[in-house]
């Protein structure tokens, strides 16, 4: 079974988003950049299932700028096998949106032919959560998504997903699309002597212009603000005043 | 309290002060060296920030703890240290046939320094580990290298250094540990003390590299040879066999560093008399030769520790001045860092800190460059730069991770003095820096008298001519603020080495009295040139934090140089007013 895991380049979870002052996006230049979370957990899953004897190879993509190649870097570290790399300028947090992600993912996976694409349930930058429906649309494939556990079972795969109700078991065939949510598995840290050899592994480099996809935004980004400032609360002299108030004012008794 | 890696000056302090494009260039690395650099750190990063960070107050409070001959350490340390073999980190600069990684060493001080940070009390187990695969690589016999190195490298041993004794401390020739010839091996009784990590239940084995005192052998330091002693014998196969006739006797109560083992230890069965079976290291009565090639790194690394616990201090106390609200600034409740005079206590802190970095790495690269360098004389010219670096990044570092403690502790006010708060740990941690691997008092004897010697005197010279070039182009690009600060310091530690180097020979009490002052300047001194370094590599490549650097350097040369350069009356004060007679009464 050979398996595709998209990653993508974000702003790294523990950085203080701020806002552009011109109010088109968020700061991105000079900020530390990482792997989406969710999608360590899915490159995780998928090295795992290679570990197991369940996958033969774990292919990474990523679309984003030159430097996006880090996080394929930090990919294949982990112990995926080689590397994708479709370069563009467009911003991935704004400009490239999930549609035209799920093209030119549709379009590698016409190229590699894999079993299983898996990836993180959405990105941690623009929070989308679509890009693994609209892929699995796109190619007509079943798809199970937010993922807490992967099992092989009768030649596919048994999904448990986290719903709200609580959890849900679904049996896909494959090929097929799984994105992954948090609680599936915790990701490993690289070791130093696979960061080294992941130097030496391939990346393969495309344009979406090779790939025959048009990328253009469809969605326009009026404007990027910060939440408003949390505002001081009140004190109330007794517990009559304060029923009085969440009677009259908050209107929630 | 969280700690961040610092991963992004270091590696622009990596790449821009400390050159590290020269050193990836160097012959005998791989290729792509210089790509490294952020992924390595990055990863480092996770481990330190995650794994040893959190067990830092941990370990604190709960220590190691001795129970018949068993030491355990805190919960949480075993899988830490787990987490760290599996991960590679244990020998970055080592030949790859033993277990290592060939890295360079300045990229390797760049990732321990975040180990160090992290957990300092963590950050020796490796350290000492490394200092012994050090000696084993430049002294031990092939069949040694070849039977110890890859478990220290790639496995789950650890390494001890054995120096002191009850009556042996800083004066190691006094060492009476005794070795006794038993057919090709040697059998070791004595007592050691202030044995780190000298028994704890993280590793497979621990090999102890131990100065004991040959039958026969000259008096004093000329007849100390160097021995080491496995806790686990090995068989013919190589595997762990026979426990070996050392034993942890006690735990020291110490001040700070709680979660690292202090132990004595005991060579020999007392019962039976039978030594701890040992094997000779190097040549005969040629042990403290052998053992500086693993203490010379190691005192860079203990300055580096300073560095560390300098870094972990500060962020603490920027995040509770950040946060902490008290008083008013223009009328409005301000948080701490509203008052001018908590921003001048954390800029002396960053301040120092870029600039302790900055030197650490230099060194570092130095290491490099002396070690792989084509060119005869760079290596040459390198080796006595890294001579002339280590005392004053061994001893400045240290003396700075102690004050700088101090201060992120003044910065909280009462609450920092209120153990649970976590900054009074990093004080506490701080202070055996200036003490174990030479003194600072050592040190500083170290860069007076012997490096003052070396090469005809010129090690200070060299330096000395490339600053003085430095400050000439500072001066062409009308840096005239900086060099306000730099000029006089340069002038006064240039007048105060030529009255060190004239002294020799004739007062040599004199040169001692002013060692520690001395050391302080030169350390103040090239931290500034340093500081002033990365300031023009961030200029040229138009950083976002310009601003901070341009603050940071100007308020180091102009607040915290000419203090360390008005220490040149001390210098060469003399010893007239420390006479041993006015100490009688």
């Amino acid at each position: 079974m050979k398996i595709l895991v998209p990653v993508k380049r974000v702003v790294d979870y523990n950085v203080t988003v701020r806002v552009k002052a011109d109010g088109s996006g968020v700061e991105t230049a000079n900020v530390k950049m990482s792997m989406n979370p969710f999608d360590e957990i899915a490159n995780e899953e998928a090295i795992r299932l290679k570990e197991k004897g369940a996958a033969s190879e774990v292919v990474a993509v990523t679309i984003g700028e030159a430097k996006a190649q880090e996080t394929l870097r930090t990919a294949m570290a982990m112990g995926a096998d080689r590397a994708l790399h479709v370069e563009t300028q467009a911003r991935t947090d704004t400009e490239l949106q999930p549609l035209a992600v799920a093209k030119l993912l549709q379009a590698l996976v016409e190229r590699e032919q894999p079993d299983l694409v898996i990836m993180g349930k959405q990105a941690i930058d623009d929070d989308s959560n679509q890009t693994g429906q609209m892929l699995a649309a796109l190619l007509g494939w079943p798809q199970a998504t937010f993922a807490s556990k992967i099992e092989l079972v009768e030649g596919g795969l048994e999904v448990t997903r986290e719903v709200d109700a609580g959890l849900e078991k679904l049996w896909v065939k494959l090929p097929a699309i799984v994105t992954v949510d948090l609680r599936l598995n915790e990701p490993r840290y690289a070791s130093l002597p696979n960061i080294m050899k992941a130097k030496k592994k391939p990346i393969d480099k495309l344009t979406p212009e090779e790939l025959g996809v048009d990328t253009a935004p469809r969605l326009t980004y009026v404007k990027v603000e910060e939440p408003p400032k949390r505002q001081a609360g009140v004190k109330v002299a007794d517990v009559p005043a304060l029923l009085d108030k969440l009677k009259s004012e908050a209107g929630v008794i | 309290m969280t700690y961040r890696a610092p991963t992004g000056d270091l590696a622009f302090q990596l790449r821009h002060v400390a050159g590290f494009a020269g050193v990836a260039a160097l012959p005998g690395f791989d290729d792509g060296l210089d790509e490294l650099v952020e992924p390595v750190l990055d990863e480092a990063a996770k481990l330190a920030e995650d794994k040893l960070a959190p067990l830092n107050a941990v370990g604190d409070r709960l220590g190691a703890t001795l129970q018949d001959g068993v030491v355990t350490m805190a919960p949480g340390f075993a899988e830490a240290f787990d987490a760290f073999v599996d991960g590679g980190w244990k020998a970055l600069p080592f030949p790859v046939e033993h277990g290592g990684q060939n890295l360079p060493w300045s990229l390797a001080f760049a990732v321990a320094e975040l180990w160090h940070s992290a957990n300092l009390a963590f950050g020796n187990c490796p350290l000492l580990t490394q200092g012994a695969i050090e000696a084993l690589v430049h002294h031990g016999t092939p069949a040694q290298r070849q039977r110890y190195l890859h478990p220290l490298c790639a496995g789950r041993w650890t390494a001890t250094m054995c120096l002191t004794e009850p009556q042996a401390g800083s004066d190691l020739g006094a060492i009476q540990t005794k070795a006794v010839a038993a057919g090709d091996a040697y059998r070791l009784t004595g007592t050691k003390i202030y044995i780190t990590y000298g028994e704890h239940d993280l590793a497979d084995n621990i090999l102890h590299l131990v100065l004991a005192r040959l039958e026969g052998a000259p008096p004093g330091p000329k007849g100390v040879s160097l021995f080491l002693v496995p806790k686990w014998r090995l068989d013919a196969k190589g595997h762990l066999g026979e426990r070996n006739h050392v034993h942890c006797l006690g735990l020291e109560h110490k001040l700070g560093i709680k979660a690292g083992p202090t132990c004595t230890l005991r060579f020999g069965d007392d019962a039976t008399g039978e030594g701890a079976w040992a094997e000779l290291v190097g040549q005969p009565h040629d042990g403290l030769r052998c053992m500086f090639t693993m203490m010379n790194n190691a005192r860079l690394s203990v300055g580096l520790q300073g560095l560390a616990i300098a870094e972990r201090a500060c962020q603490q106390a920027l995040a509770y001045a950040r946060q902490r609200v008290q008083g008013q600034r223009h009328g409005q409740p301000t948080a701490l860092i509203g008052h001018a005079d908590v921003r001048r206590m954390l800029m002396t802190m960053q301040s120092q800190i870029l600039a302790m970095r900055g030197l650490v790495l230099t060194a570092a690269a130095a290491i490099d460059h002396a070690a792989r360098h084509p060119d005869a004389l760079v290596r040459r010219r390198m080796a006595g730069r890294v001579e002339l670096l280590t005392p004053i990044v061994k001893a400045w570092c240290t003396d700075l991770g102690v004050e700088l403690a101090s201060l992120a502790i003044q910065v909280h006010g009462g609450i920092g003095y209120i153990e649970e708060t976590g900054a009074a740990q990093h004080l506490r941690d701080a202070r055996i820096a200036p003490i174990y691997e030479g003194t600072n008092g050592i040190q500083a004897l170290d860069l007076v008298g012997r490096k003052m010697r070396l090469d005809q005197g010129e090690l200070p010279w060299q330096l000395f001519e490339e600053l003085r070039h430095e400050l000439r182009e500072l001066e062409v690009e009308g840096a005239h603020d900086l060099v306000r600060g730099l000029r006089p310091a340069l002038a006064n530690a240039e007048a105060a080495t030529r009255w060190i180097q004239g002294q020799h020979g004739h007062d040599d009490d004199a040169v001692s009295a002013g060692a520690a002052p001395y050391l302080r300047l030169m350390g103040q001194l090239l931290g500034g040139f340093v500081l002033v370094r990365g300031l023009r590599a961030a200029e040229r490549l138009h950083r976002p934090d310009l601003p901070w650097r341009r603050a940071a350097a100007r308020f180091y040369t102009e607040q915290l140089l000419p203090p360390a350069s008005a220490l040149l009356p001390a210098i060469i004060a003399g010893s007239t007013v420390l006479d041993p007679s006015l100490f009688d009464a």
